[in-house]
């Protein structure tokens, strides 16, 4: 072949390359910063000024041997550079300068550091990346501000990645991170791991917060889809290095059980021409066996390391149930019912009472089902969603009360948003003749 | 997106890894796998036993020729490989730089992984390669 010898070097050197560098190392530079500094904020401005300065740099003398290293001398670099500015001021900044400054990271040239594995404490790092995703997703901060400040310090994406995978402009995730910065700053947050019986319910949040991005991308119908399944996986990676991080923890388990069970499906999920295909009629041959088989590993996980499973988890064996069978019929309702009910009592809400129901029709038939659904309406749940309506037309339909249906399909055509989902919900409607 | 790094030696190199201690191999390795299983790309690896008990058979003749080990003729021998699931060649390429390996005649090579949804799915063949995925929870 004619290109066979040429060697790739644009591979080796251009932007692309730093930016995968930094998504290698961010969050152990980050991390590493913020413990030396012990600021959270500063280190987050050192980390991204020392990637501004590889972005210029790199591409013009090459990758550095030891690129990590290199990354962080110029951010600790830059941190003496700060606290020599304000060592006047501040007593506590000039001793920290001074320890900073041993082993020639204070001198001007950036080369190859003496010892770059001195610069990783590896009994620590982990510690430090575990710290970060709990500030990056501390709850004084917006769900919003917690999702781009994981992204960026975290996941190693820059803004402008951010902002392509949320559809927005990349001032705006400049502005949220910026504010998030300021809060936490303001509220004088500590970069530590939570103590004790605090860290169950930050956890939480982390959870949340990686839930979300999950979420964010594996329910874009847009044209920009690809980016956003990127997002799944990012989400996905995240979470493994967080079960890595925190190993005893079931819910972690549980919910990376419940993202590689969901992601598994998601060849099957849209059709060539773009149009959403309902679980039930998703060709199941086209489900990620791998995905599975690792999902399924790490619902087991979760149910070796817990006392029973967290909602996550429970979702995630409810995903299990639809991943291991053939067919829809061949689905073990009876225990996807069990399942549902299990949820209800851990995480109560409409949504999951009316998957509940559902259940219930697939497992005893629509009239067993019925009853909650009309419970749920008398209550006014969901009132503005065409979840309940479409559900319950599909009740209808299936006990022969063709009348009810279509008025019930009628108003979920009405409410629903998404355009692709009315076109299956006329579709079910022609169907009633 | 998946890629594969596949390690390529030549048999000089090759020969000189037997001078080195075997734990030392498996330290380095390990500490090299545990971190990209700690950045959650890592979905497979193998390691392939020494090319001094491999076969080569080979088509440039028919009928094909065998030949017990591939010594000789090659210049270059697979040594093993690793799976990853990131999301771009670069940061693929990020990893196989951190790979424990230097020396002359050493490589790693990076190809992506061809997913099965991207070859035609009403050909019959691809149906059954599916049917077998299906089955056993192959990548």
């Amino acid at each position: 072949m004619a290109g066979e010898d040429r060697p790739a070097l644009s591979t080796g050197t251009g932007r692309q390359a730093v930016e995968a560098v930094w998504r290698i190392e961010s969050a152990r530079i980050v991390g590493t910063l913020a413990r030396f500094t012990g600021d959270f904020t500063l280190a987050e401005d050192l980390a991204q000024e020392a990637f501004a300065e590889a972005l210029v740099t790199w591409p013009r003398d090459g990758v550095p041997r030891n690129p990590a290293g290199w990354l962080l001398t110029v951010g600790r670099r830059r941190a003496i550079d700060t606290f020599r500015r304000g060592a006047a001021l501040d007593e506590r900044y000039a001793a920290l300068a001074r320890d900073l400054g041993e082993g020639g990271a204070a001198s001007g040239q950036v080369g190859e550091p003496p010892d770059a594995e001195l610069l990783w404490d590896p009994d620590r790092v982990d510690d430090d990346v575990l710290a970060l995703m709990f500030i990056a997703c501390h709850p004084l901060l917006s769900a919003e501000a917690q999702v781009a400040l994981t992204l960026r310090v975290v996941g190693g994406l820059t803004s402008d990645e951010i902002a392509r995978a949320f559809l927005v402009p990349t001032a705006t995730v400049q502005a949220r991170i910026t504010r998030a910065k300021k809060t936490l700053a303001a509220a004088q947050v500590a970069f530590e791991l939570p103590p004790g019986d605090e860290r169950r319910t930050r956890l939480a949040s982390v959870l949340s917060v990686l839930y979300l991005i999950f979420t964010e991308g594996s329910s874009a119908t847009s044209g920009a889809e690809w980016i956003r399944v990127d997002l799944a996986h990012e989400a996905i990676r995240l979470t493994r290095v967080l079960a890595r991080m925190a190993p005893g923890e079931p819910e972690v388990h549980g919910l990376l059980a419940l993202l590689e069970l969901t992601a598994a499906r998601f060849p099957a999920r849209v059709r060539d021409d773009g149009e959403p295909v309902l679980l039930e009629e998703q060709d199941r041959r086209r489900w990620d066996r791998a995905a599975i088989r690792r999902g399924r590993a790490a619902l087991a996980e979760a149910g070796r390391v817990g006392r029973g499973l967290g909602a996550y988890g429970v979702q995630a064996a409810v995903a299990e149930c639809h991943a291991v069978a053939p067919s829809v019929d061949e689905t073990d309702w009876e225990r996807v019912v069990l399942l549902y009910e299990a949820l209800c009592r851990l995480t109560p809400s409409p949504v999951v009472q009316l998957n509940h129901a559902v259940a219930l029709s697939m497992a005893r038939g629509p009239a067993a089902a019925l009853p909650l659904v009309d419970e749920l309406a008398a209550a006014g749940a969901l009132s503005g969603s065409h979840l309940l309506p479409s559900v319950r037309g599909e009740l209808l339909s299936r006990l022969g009360r063709t009348e009810e249906a279509r008025r019930a399909l009628q108003r979920a055509v009405e409410l629903c948003g998404n355009d692709r989902e009315r076109g299956v919900l006329r579709r079910k409607l022609a169907a009633l003749g | 997106m998946k890629y594969m790094l596949i390690m390529r030696a030549s048999d000089e190199a090759y020969a000189s890894f037997q001078d080195v201690d075997f734990d030392t191999i498996l330290e380095t390795m390990g500490r090299f796998n545990d971190e990209m299983i700690s950045a959650g790309v890592l979905v497979a690896a193998e390691g392939l036993d020494d090319a001094s008990t491999g076969v080569v058979v080979d088509y440039s003749s028919t009928p094909p020729v065998v030949t017990d080990g591939p010594y000789g003729e090659t210049k270059e021998l697979f040594g093993g490989f690793w799976i990853l699931d990131v999301a771009s060649k670069e940061e693929a390429v990020e990893w196989a730089k951190r790979a424990p390996m230097a020396g002359p005649g050493i490589k790693t090579e990076i190809r992506r992984v061809a997913s099965i949804d991207e070859f035609p799915q009403e050909n019959e063949w691809i149906q059954k390669e599916r049917a077998w995925r299906v089955k056993t929870g192959q990548l």
